[in-house]
């Protein structure tokens, strides 16, 4: 291996990282807020590529239907659950449309926009909006009720959901792969190095996010009122802080992430509908290395992984998911060490 | 009743029948499948529903019992009888590796390893060349016994089913013994279970263990069966199904795990026929439904389906069969007036807060001594750190001569301490019984394998004799049999205390005793302390019911914002003015 090897390896491990940064990322963020340990988050990032892809042939892609099917069960649900609260017809029509009315215009905004063959960036942009508002319904679904739960509970239902998604995957994208066409066809050469215009948006776009989201965090009160939830739900709902808005603003900040890295990575690889879970994991390896705690933890995990990625696809091809994979074992051994060992309260 | 005691043989009975009916062989196969897929489930059961570990990697340890006989059986041609322990050697070899790095950590960090190692294995096994990459191994032998094919029909049937039975009635006798009691105390955290002297972490191992090589097995007679291995019966996909299986079928009960492999396989075989038609192209589709189905599981019935069976089904209550068994071995008690505790200068930090600030104190054979003071005062703090619960920042303990600061509860607890908590804790489905009988674990010695073989009577019969006699001595002998889940406040307490007095200490540490307790409980709890007290006992009490205190201490020890305020009889104590200021505040 020569420096201009190891320099590509090196970009390209850079490009994958900043990919499962924004998914760790996503991760921490779920996991602080409400505990769940959210397996699917890859999923988000394979619709969202699929989606872009299946818009890009003029047709209007099956997420679509699944948003209306998803956002009519968790419509009934808020329903029922006003019904039960109030027992006034009114005021559970009013939850029922609320929860609705958002899912129904993205889901009918593009399915009128499908047919007309809108520039990239626009399809682009309903292909976020369509998986950022299965964010709140999935939460609303799936974990809402369970919010008291322990978190090995969580994680179970969170497999449950990540099964549901890949085969409804399967089911409204097919089992062949897609590769969406490139943002931008620029390239830069420094030396032997040959940087793509799609690596330098991969990269500037992630790091965006991440001075967003900490922005958000830092700056904003929905971001304190995030934080202070993730530190004690009950406190936080003392202080007026809806922990099931929060929740649900927390998921919707995951799939956005989520179908923003899907179609960051949608050019760069063939994505299928079972490809989420791998890329998920992978930005989970980052996130635990953060002790699912830590924002720039989870940056610099990511970039690690990423770069552990390229290298050994290098050197031994066949067997990187082995070492990805086989890396968080010393990696947890190691915050299982540092961290003592209180598991009181799990 | 009869229902719980000869279910076993209906089960038996039905299986025989089924292998000797001339059923269709396409039923016998699927049956020989879901045999396989309850040895793992069966695995999780323990690991999950009495540990309280989740495992989505059990798929992997069937991979290693597949492949290891796999290979050797091809390529050295030795016997598949030898290769099932061979096999079962390399996965406990790499179950221990996998327990030594993933079992210290807590919570949701196991799961996670477990997915990450699914993972690597399944990749692993898809890109050895020695394993045939992807395409696996092919033409394996069916298994033979004496020279008679066993082959894939009806042999094979009895061969996996009497390993089922045999496995789900070992786990059975397993749960109903000293070391299964020290199992299922894992579930709710690791505190109470090393204060009774359990060594968690081994038992958590052992546990690990059992799923792994129970796992391999369903690997061994898998590879047999199909006569080839390839990855994907083996990858993450699986494992998580193994944990769906045992989830629908209830992750608590032994017989859960069996229900769920048979309902899961029939609803697979349903779904792979019904949502191709109904959809219109092949696929797997059937995850969608496994998926959504997991979701209501945890959601609506998070026991599992067995629960339905098991709660209609009457507790059989346990036989008294213990009148005669020899009480178990005392040990040596200080004489009246020795020196039993030595609290020297004992400080306690957390970041800058100095929760108990040099506290010494000492506690002679057969002193009741109250440890006192208004709330925050740091009394079960110095309680945590006197026990080990809670590692000291200085100062030291001296029990009986020996120094124990700084070694953990479960040493503390074998040296002749045992202690109660402010907080009950306690395994809400056994009976009373049962986990007093838990304080006696270290006076016993048999293992999980005894336990699993049944050679344990003698020593059950003298632990529960044991328990017996504490919970009559405190009063508790008509709870004996009832479910510590169902018992009211004060008699949860009451429980405790047979509990820590169980493991025949030669000091009590009581965290708030009588709180929950009504007034003649209260007066029977002082009885009790009293007699104790006679017998040679040193007790340490926490207690903020002023009128027992009194009335029982012969000394006590005051505390105040973590600070030593004063020390002396009670009646020293009542007339203290610094006392009155702490508890009432002073006047201005």
């Amino acid at each position: 291996m020569d420096f201009s090897i190891a320099s590509i390896l090196l970009l390209d491990g850079v490009t994958n990282g900043a990919i499962y940064a924004l998914l760790g990322l996503a991760t921490v963020l779920v996991f602080t807020v409400t505990r769940v340990i959210f397996i699917p988050q890859g999923e988000f990032a394979a619709y969202g590529a699929l989606t872009l892809a299946i818009l890009q042939t003029g047709k209007i892609p099956g997420t679509v239907w699944l948003l209306l099917i998803l956002a009519v069960l968790a419509a009934l649900m808020d329903g029922a659950a006003e019904w039960q609260r109030h027992r006034q017809a009114a005021s559970a029509l009013k939850a029922a449309l609320k929860t609705l009315a958002i899912p129904a215009v993205v889901a009918g905004l593009t399915a009128w926009a499908a047919p007309l063959q809108m520039p990239l960036l626009v399809q682009a942009l309903l292909s976020v909006c369509v998986v950022t508002a299965f964010g709140p319904l999935v939460y609303r679904v799936a974990f809402q009720s369970l919010a008291d739960a322990t978190p090995l509970v969580l994680l179970i239902v969170s497999v449950g959901v990540h099964f549901a998604m890949t085969g409804l995957g399967l089911l409204f994208f097919g089992a062949e792969g897609f590769r969406n066409p490139a943002f931008s066809d620029a390239s830069v050469s420094l030396g032997d190095l040959a940087i793509t215009g799609q690596a330098i948006i991969i990269i500037a776009t992630s790091g965006a996010l991440i001075v967003l989201l900490w922005l958000f965090f830092e700056r904003s009160l929905y971001g304190k009122a995030l934080r202070a939830t993730a530190v004690n739900r009950l406190g936080a709902r003392l202080m007026g802080i809806s922990s099931q808005s929060a929740g649900q603003l927390t998921f919707a900040m995951a799939a956005l992430i989520g179908a923003l890295s899907g179609l960051l990575i949608g050019p760069t690889t063939t994505v299928f509908y079972d490809s989420g879970f791998l890329i998920g994991l992978k930005g989970f390896v980052a996130a635990v290395v953060a002790g699912l705690s830590s924002y720039p933890g989870a940056l610099l995990g990511a970039l690690f992984v990423g770069i552990v990625e390229a290298f050994a696809s290098f050197w031994a091809s066949a067997f990187k998911e082995v070492i990805v994979f086989t890396l968080i074992l010393p990696v947890l051994l190691w915050r299982s060490l540092q961290g003592g060992h209180s598991d009181e309260d799990h | 009743m009869l229902a719980r005691r000869y279910g076993i043989w209906a089960l038996v009975a039905a299986l025989a029948s089924i292998a000797l009916l001339p059923l269709p062989d396409f039923w016998i196969t699927q049956l020989n499948y879901i045999g396989l897929y309850s040895l793992a489930c069966l695995g999780l059961v323990l690991l999950t529903g009495v540990a309280g570990l989740t495992s989505f990697g059990q798929a992997a340890f069937v991979g290693i019992g597949a492949y290891s006989t796999a290979w050797l059986t091809l390529n050295t041609g030795l016997s598949p009888w030898l290769t099932l322990f061979i096999g079962l050697g390399l996965t406990a070899t790499f179950a221990l590796m996998l327990a030594w790095l993933t079992l210290r950590m807590s919570g949701h960090y196991l799961p996670l390893a477990t997915m990450a190692w699914g993972l690597s294995l399944y990749y692993l096994m898809g890109n050895l060349d020695a394993l045939g990459k992807y395409d696996g191994l092919l033409g394996l032998q069916s298994l033979h016994l004496f020279g008679w094919d066993i082959g894939q029909g009806r042999g094979f049937f009895a061969l996996t089913w009497t390993i089922v039975v045999l496995a789900a009635l070992a786990i059975v006798h397993l749960l109903d013994s000293r070391a299964g009691r020290a199992m299922r105390s894992l579930r709710n955290g690791t505190l109470m279970a090393e204060a009774m002297g359990v060594s968690t972490l081994r038992y958590k191992i052992t546990i690990f263990l059992i799923a792994a090589l129970l796992a391999s097995v369903s690997g061994w007679l898998f590879a047999h069966f199909q006569r080839a291995v390839n990855p994907s019966p083996f990858g993450l996909k699986m494992g998580i199904e193994y944990l769906f299986m045992t989830v629908v079928g209830g992750v608590g009960y032994v017989w859960g795990a069996i229900t769920g492999a048979l309902l899961t396989k029939l609803l697979e075989d349903q779904l792979q026929v019904l949502l191709p038609q109904l959809i219109g192209t092949s696929g797997s589709y059937e995850i969608i439904v496994f998926g959504i189905v997991l979701v209501l599981m945890l959601k609506y019935l998070p026991d599992g389906l067995w629960s339905f069976v098991d709660k209609r089904l009457p507790r059989a209550k346990r036989e008294e069969n213990w009148a005669d068994a020899p009480a178990l071995p005392t040990r040596e008690k200080p004489a009246p007036g020795d020196l039993v505790l030595d609290v020297q200068a004992i400080r306690k930090q957390f970041g800058g807060l100095t929760a108990v600030n040099d506290i010494s104190f000492q506690i002679k054979a057969g002193q009741i001594v109250g440890l006192i003071g208004p709330n925050g005062a740091g009394k079960s703090t110095t309680f945590n750190l006197i026990s080990g619960v809670l590692s000291l920042t200085s100062g030291d303990v001296v029990f009986r001569g020996q120094k124990i600061g700084g070694l953990r509860s479960r040493q503390i607890a074998a040296r002749g301490m045992s202690r109660t908590f402010q907080h009950v804790k306690m395994i809400a489905d056994m009976t009373v019984l049962e986990n007093v009988a838990l304080g006696a674990h270290l006076r016993g010695g048999k293992g999980v394998a005894s336990a699993m073989a049944r050679l344990n009577r003698d020593e059950e019969k003298q632990l529960f004799a044991e328990a017996q006699r504490q919970l009559e001595r405190i009063g508790m002998g008509e709870f004996v049999h009832e479910l510590a889940g169902n018992l009211a406040m004060g008699p949860q307490r009451l429980m405790e205390i047979a509990r820590a007095l169980c493991s025949d200490p030669a000091l009590l540490l009581l965290d708030e005793p009588a709180a929950g307790l009504r007034h003649q409980e209260k007066k029977a709890l002082g009885a009790v302390l009293r007699q104790l007290r006679a017998e040679g006992m040193s007790i340490l009490l926490v207690e903020h019911d002023m009128d027992l205190v009194m009335d029982i201490c012969d000394h006590l020890v005051v505390m105040e914002f973590g600070t030593f305020l004063t020390e002396g009889t009670p009646t020293q104590i009542q007339q203290s003015p610094e006392v009155r200021a702490a508890y009432l505040g002073t006047e201005h």
